[in-house]
């Protein structure tokens, strides 16, 4: 594979190295230290105390993906066997959020979901509130949409749902139309050819779909913080809460990284492995 | 004994306003090997693609066994294809390609689904492998195969599914001379034993020639003849059909009278008849039945402008007062040398005038590119 042009690809070699080799050795170096300098594998030990925020960050971040997989792969499908017109209203519609600041988006969701908020009103101006009352015979002011796990879910689905969608997306138009005749030739009806030969030869797409609303997922701080108002802390907010915030102990930050860093990376791994075959056939 | 399988009738497909078939009635016959044959865009492929379902002609009807089926589906239809690309599942090896169809459960007469045991699933993919001389590849990944072996996995595939026609899609394009010639034997052979019919879409006349039992010619959307390869070749309907089998000289003659055609101002005996007195007609004589012999003998007098050696003969390119003539003989006649020819009643074939007339069968500009460029080898139909 000896290339010509392989020196173009020192830069990036060069700025890999010093952006992401050397701070994963700090970390790994920072979590097993404590504050006065000793080896120590306390940082590991008081993590106990955080289990539910790990369970919950992994929950949500599952609960993410998999919605964003049951909404993303239909409409990848369509995009990809609709025509071009519908192609390229459904492009524009998936890039157009993605050019705001994903901040503003999210800051943008709280005012849809707070308990005086767009959301809310609607919900009392067409009656749905006094009938909840009625029937249950509570007596609510609003539905407490903000601050829920809801909420967080909402908002990792809306700001990652491109990334489900786009390569899934760009796996299934590029399959071969001649094998959908053949699968038709062999008796297979729409349902069939779906299920025999487009699910299996979209997995790949699927499989880098998932990946990529997952990790963002399971790290995200903004999110939980903003939609979650502090009820739904996940890893990303604990480990920002060791580095800046009141909590100061970056060793246990460290640690809860690496921590999760290897978790993640098993995930992947044991994931690609599942779906290797798949990912040869559809290379070549 | 042979009884009509399918019948297109009246057929016309209109791309984008440009007209690919041009109103085609064909009958195709239960149990033979039919080809079509032409070059590309002639219209042999979407024929194909009709009759395995994949198109609905734009008019005109599609008859299966005596039912209309222009609507009904390719999954429905007793037909099966073996694609031009082979089109194999690459997420499936060998054996599990070859069962695809087996395993898509079928509906049976009281509408309930069936699927079929997968004893008998196994059995007869094994069985079909041994047909195809595919014996022990059932683990092989399709990616992993050669093109020879890719192209077996396939007609398997189709016709382990038991189907009344097989549809063929230039199957051999994508191999090396030596494996195409082995695989022609292999498909006649296929055909033979299965007892089914088999419909073949190439450009390659040769081919079509050496298997088939009708092979129908196409140009332009249009059949311009149906017949026996024998037929096909001793007597072409146009110049075009001509032209396309085989090497040909197309030559403007008059019909004089029965038996007695003129060519350049001199009366020749052959064996045609049934024409108008002194009508205009293409005279074709093919390369192989041009005698050379001694100046003062012959009937025609010409010069040898050109000699390739072929091997198993010389291809000579003779001027007869302007109009140039390929000659296949095994008698060298240098560059240069002015020589006279002999032609036997049964070397001229007349046939009537047509759109065709005066396209082809000169030879000034012969060349093996030429040839080759002309009748569009390795060309992939739209």
């Amino acid at each position: 594979m000896k290339n010509k042009l392989s020196w173009l690809s020192i830069p990036f070699t060069i700025w890999m190295a010093i952006f992401v080799v050397v701070p994963i050795l700090i970390m790994a170096v920072y979590s097993v230290t404590s504050a006065d300098g000793l080896v120590t594998g306390e940082n590991f030990v008081g993590m106990g105390d955080y289990a539910v925020v790990f369970v919950r960050s992994f929950w949500l971040a599952i609960l993410a993906t998999l919605v964003c997989l049951l909404i993303g792969y239909p409409v990848a499908y369509m995009m990809a066997k609709e025509g071009q017109g519908f192609q390229r209203v459904a492009m524009a519609l998936i890039m157009l959020p993605m050019w705001m600041n994903f901040l503003l988006r999210t800051y943008s969701w709280m005012s849809i979901l707070e308990n005086n908020g767009l959301l809310n009103q609607l919900f009392r101006s067409i009656g749905l509130i006094s009938l909840y009352n009625s029937v249950t015979g509570s007596n609510i002011e609003y539905f407490q949409l903000l601050r829920t796990p809801g909420a967080v879910v909402l908002g990792m689905v809306y700001n990652y749902l491109p990334f489900m969608i786009l390569p899934i997306y760009s796996v299934i138009l590029k399959l071969d139309n001649s094998l959908l005749e053949a699968a038709q030739d062999l008796g297979a009806n729409s349902v069939n050819v779906f299920r025999k030969v487009i699910l299996p030869l979209s997995l790949p797409g699927v499989l880098s779909g998932v990946t990529m609303v997952f990790v963002p997922s399971v790290s995200t701080f903004a999110i939980s913080r903003l939609l979650g108002g502090g009820t739904q802390m996940m890893l990303g907010d604990l480990i920002e809460n060791q580095f800046l915030g009141g909590a100061y102990n970056p060793h246990l930050g460290a640690a809860i990284s690496m921590v999760m860093m290897v978790i993640v990376v098993v995930c992947m791994v044991v994931m690609n492995h599942f779906g290797e075959g798949e990912e040869q056939a559809v290379m070549l | 004994m042979s009884k009509e399988l399918i019948r297109l009738d009246r057929c016309t497909m209109v791309f984008d306003e440009d007209v690919v078939l041009d109103n085609i009635n064909l009958n195709i016959q239960d149990k033979e090997f039919l080809t079509l044959l032409g070059p590309s865009g002639c219209g042999k492929s979407t024929t194909l693609r009709i009759i395995g379902g994949f198109q609905m002609p734009t008019s005109g009807d599609v008859f299966f066994d005596g039912v209309r089926i222009n609507s009904v589906p390719p999954y429905r239809r007793a037909i099966n294809t073996v694609f031009q690309k082979y089109a194999l599942f690459p997420h499936l090896n060998v054996f599990e390609n070859v069962a695809f169809g087996l395993r898509i459960p079928k509906t049976d007469a009281n509408g309930a689904k069936v699927k079929l045991p997968e004893e008998e699933i196994h059995s007869r993919v094994m069985e079909m492998l041994e047909v195809v001389n595919l014996k022990g590849f059932e683990k092989r990944r399709t990616t992993a195969l050669s093109g020879g072996q890719q192209q077996r996995v396939a007609i398997a595939r189709a016709l382990v599914n038991r189907p009344k026609v097989l549809l063929l899609d230039e199957p051999l394009g994508a191999l090396d001379l030596k494996l195409r010639k082995d695989m022609q034997k292999e498909l006649k052979r296929i055909q033979k034993a299965m007892e089914i019919t088999f419909v073949y879409v190439t450009h390659d006349q040769e081919e079509a020639l050496a298997m088939s039992d009708t092979i129908v010619v196409m140009d332009k959307g249009c059949i311009q003849q149906i017949g026996s390869p024998k037929d096909i070749y001793n007597e072409p309907q146009n110049a075009f059909v001509a032209d396309f089998i085989g090497e040909s000289n197309i030559i403007d003659g008059i019909m004089r009278a029965d038996g007695v055609v003129e060519i350049f101002n001199r009366r020749f005996q052959c064996l045609d008849s049934g024409f108008e007195k002194d009508e205009a007609v293409d005279v074709v004589i093919r390369p192989e039945d041009v005698d050379i012999v001694p100046l003062e003998q012959g009937q025609l007098k010409g010069t040898v402008t050109d000699v390739t050696f072929k091997g198993m003969q010389y291809d000579i390119i003779v001027d007869f007062y302007g109009f140039k003539w390929l000659i296949q003989t095994t008698d060298l006649a240098p560059v240069g040398s002015n020589i006279g020819i002999k032609i036997d009643p049964d070397g001229f074939h007349v046939m009537k005038k047509s759109r065709y007339s005066g396209m082809f069968g000169d030879y000034s500009s012969y060349s093996e590119e030429f040839d080759e460029i002309s009748q569009g080898v390795g060309d992939d139909e739209e």
